[in-house]
């Protein structure tokens, strides 16, 4: 057996810590770019870095081999519709997308004119991305031809409701769009690391990086590196750089951990907390839509762990149907509610209802047998065995006698419920302010990805992450050699360590559930002012009294640790966030109790925020800020070479 | 009563055992501690055994370990009881879980 109770057990003693210790050993490491994050987005900044000459350090916290959120697999390529079977105008596509409020047209821009590309490299990097193995002939949405597996997603709308005009699905014999794109996502991060490898960029795997470095040490000045803690021996690591780009994660688990079920707080990994964006704000980058919130998605660890948004097995073109075989009015995202997954507010309320009455018996199913064999098949195998987390859950279903093609999977939409309103998730909503350069608002700081305010899917990650990688290469082609202040080095060594130096009083779960409890009381559906206020005052009487008690037994629980002390500095940024917004949004997610009115045009617009000397400051853009698109788009990127050709 | 003998050892974190290690088909090679993005295992001390689950809370049920494991059936996911998944056969009516 394999527990670390069984080892004690056996051997009489518990294990040693299995790596070398090295707290307080420094390295230091000099490089022309340095891309914090090692997910696809970094991978591909790092990638498209490192072609245009110059050295490139990557770091990142786990492995790269598969990390990120689409580290285990992704299953679809959102938005290529530059792609060879495409029937929209990239430019015109990108600008109905960016129709959606509070979105982030930079990114949109990219991803729509370059994400096409970033598929025929990852097919270079020895990626899947056609059925070249003719698993899935006849499949709806295959191309013979190009044998590329176009999605039912988006067929003809951009979002995941029925239209929006009529109500209705739309009709599915209508020209489609054909900007998804089904890919083999499982095979995508060990090729991104293995031609990282090959290519000659740095990797710095297990390196929690903690802060960044500014010139002379100085908040709003030029990003200059970066400090770092090895998360297997905790040493330190110092890079100095001449640009950098910021590609880690979102903030995922602020409202709510279950401290005996970590890592399964949410659907996102236990990784996932909001370190990047707290370093670029210490460092006095400006932030946007820090104030959008929504109620958590499933799998808290008290929820069956499957997809968010859909119904459970309605997957694409599964249909549902109650246990006596009925089939429900549930959008299914497939070719005949053209993409939509998200039942409106009266088919929700109708399938309730019927659940009462007794016209729909629960539990219901996802029936799996009666699609087509190779629907099934391509939803199955391609779309599901492809994607992050979800082949593992196909594979047991297997593995314990499960048979698509003659078993209904149960699904758990309506017998779980609903999160409660007092969970929320800082979503992937607010995040860096980028120009188009996808520059922060601090010289030689670049954001990608997860990154960026408003970020999109995997394939946005892979664009995004490869542009930002090319800018920060131009930009530190022209710049010249930082000077590290030693100063701000030992200030943040002795934060780093200050956990290491006890030996008890407060464990990072209890502070994570101590922050999450304040947001849940003070920043959930109910705000108003002093709720508000009260939120503030208690977060930082943890950081004044609970945070000084922070003990870590070693280097692992150290990074947990600076983990949960980011989200403490996430969490207050968040407050004041919505402090600056006097007015409630439907697309922001955000109820101003003291501010009831809906939208109103006066506050359609970005808010801004940034520390500046150490204090809190507030900005605000106009909602389509980035200008024309098009026009931008082009005048940035004369130079741009297209598709990078294997020598 | 088994004459083993008792120690004093605080509660078990739960679930305790994300994956299930076969040890006559597992040589140890580790891969799977290195795809784990959460450090949810480390190496065992001694060469060739396999991992030992020192952070099992910390499992965000990612199954990139048992995926990528290049030793089939050294390795297997064993979800959390409460996370078991249910299906029906169509024709029969029986109910199964994983
Ligand atoms: S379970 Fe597989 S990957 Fe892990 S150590 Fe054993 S053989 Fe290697
Ligand atoms: S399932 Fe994922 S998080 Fe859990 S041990 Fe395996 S690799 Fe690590």
């Amino acid at each position: 057996m394999s527990t670390w109770h069984d080892y004690l057990k056996e051997e009489g003693h518990v294990p040693d810590w299995p790596y070398p210790i090295r707290f307080d050993h420094e390295q230091e490491i000099d490089t022309d770019v340095l891309v914090i994050g090692g997910g696809i987005a970094g991978c591909w900044a790092a990638i498209s870095a490192v072609r245009q000459g110059l050295s490139v350090a990557l770091v990142e916290k786990g492995d790269t081999i598969r990390s990120g959120a689409g580290g285990p697999g992704c299953d679809h390529w959102c938005n290529a519709p530059a792609n060879p079977l495409s029937n929209v105008d990239p430019d015109e596509w990108a600008q109905h997308m960016a129709d959606r409020p509070y979105c982030n047209g930079t990114g949109i821009q990219i991803q729509c004119r370059e994400d096409w590309d970033t598929l025929l490299e990852m097919e270079q990097m020895g990626g899947k991305i056609r059925d070249t193995d003719d698993e899935y002939v006849g499949a709806k949405g295959r191309d013979d031809k190009t044998k590329l597996m176009i999605s039912p997603r988006y067929t003809r709308i951009h979002s995941y409701l029925p239209d929006a005009d009529t109500g209705k699905a739309p009709d599915p014999d209508e020209k489609l769009n054909n900007v998804v794109i089904r890919v083999w996502g499982t095979t995508f991060k060990p090729a991104l690391k293995k031609e990282c490898k090959r290519l000659g960029v740095k990797i710095f795997d297990r390196v929690m990086v903690t802060s960044l470095l500014t010139e002379t040490g100085v908040q709003g000045a030029r990003i200059i590196g970066a400090t770092g803690l090895n998360n297997r021996t905790g040493e330190f690591m110092i890079f100095k750089s001449k640009s950098a780009v910021l590609a880690t994660a979102g903030a995922g688990s602020i409202w709510m951990i279950s401290t005996e079920l970590g890592g399964y707080s949410n659907m996102m990994s236990r990784t996932i907390t909001g370190d990047g964006t707290v370093m670029a704000w210490n460092a006095g980058a400006e932030l946007t839509k820090m104030e959008s919130t929504g109620v958590l998605r499933i799998a808290t660890g008290y929820k069956h762990k499957w997809y968010s948004g859909a119904g459970d097995a309605s997957y694409e073109n599964v249909p549902i149907v109650d246990a006596n075989g009925k089939v429900l009015p549930y959008p299914i995202q497939g070719w005949v509610d053209a993409g939509a997954m998200v039942p409106s507010p009266e088919v929700e309320e109708a399938i309730r209802k019927g659940i009462l009455s007794g016209e729909y018996a629960l539990p219901f199913y996802g029936d799996f047998p009666a699609m087509p064999e190779v629907e099934r098949n391509a939803t199955w195998k391609l779309m599901l065995g492809e994607e992050s987390t979800t082949k593992i859950i196909m594979d047991t279903f297997n593995a314990a006698g499960y048979d698509q093609s003659r078993d209904l999977l149960q699904s758990y939409k309506f017998i779980e419920g609903n999160s409660l309103s007092q969970w929320r998730e800082a979503g992937y909503g607010g995040g860096l302010l980028v120009d188009w350069n996808l520059k922060t608002s601090l010289d030689g700081l670049y954001a990608a990805g997860t990154q960026m305010f408003s970020p999109e899917d995997h394939s946005y990650a892979a664009a995004t992450g490869r542009y930002a990688g090319r800018k920060a290469a131009a930009y530190a082609r022209e710049i010249g050699e930082p000077k590290i202040s030693r100063e701000q080095v030992e200030r943040e060594k002795a934060r780093v360590y200050a956990p290491v130096k006890r030996s008890s009083g407060l464990e990072w779960k209890e502070l994570h559930a101590g922050i999450a409890r304040v947001m849940q009381y003070y920043v959930s559906e109910f705000k108003t002012e002093s709720l508000l206020n009260m939120g503030l005052n208690a977060l930082r009487k943890i950081e004044e009294e609970s945070v000084p008690l922070l003990f870590a037994l070693d280097p692992h629980k150290l990074m947990r640790s600076l983990e949960d002390v980011s989200l403490l500095t996430y969490a207050q940024i968040i407050i004041h966030a919505s402090l600056a917004r006097k007015a409630s949004s439907v697309p922001l997610n955000f109820q101003r109790i003291d501010y009831p009115t809906l939208d109103p045009p006066e506050w359609r617009k970005f808010l801004t925020i940034k520390l500046e000397n150490g204090k809190v400051k507030t900005g605000e853009l106009p909602p389509t800020f980035w200008g024309n698109m098009k026009n931008q788009y082009e005048a940035h990127n004369k130079d741009y070479t297209g598709v990078y050709r294997e020598k | 009563m088994s004459q083993e003998k008792v120690i004093a050892i605080p509660n078990i974190t739960t679930p305790n055992n994300p994956v299930i290690f076969n040890p006559d088909i597992c040589n140890g090679c580790n891969h799977c501690v290195e795809v784990c993005q959460i450090d949810v295992y480390i190496p065992h001390p001694e060469k060739g055994k396999p991992p030992i689950i020192l952070h099992p809370e910390e499992c965000w049920y990612c199954g990139c370990c048992a995926n990528d494991c290049p030793h089939p059936g050294a390795i297997t996911f064993n979800w959390p009881l409460q996370q078991r998944g249910y299906w029906k056969n169509k024709a029969t009516g029986e109910i199964h879980q994983i």
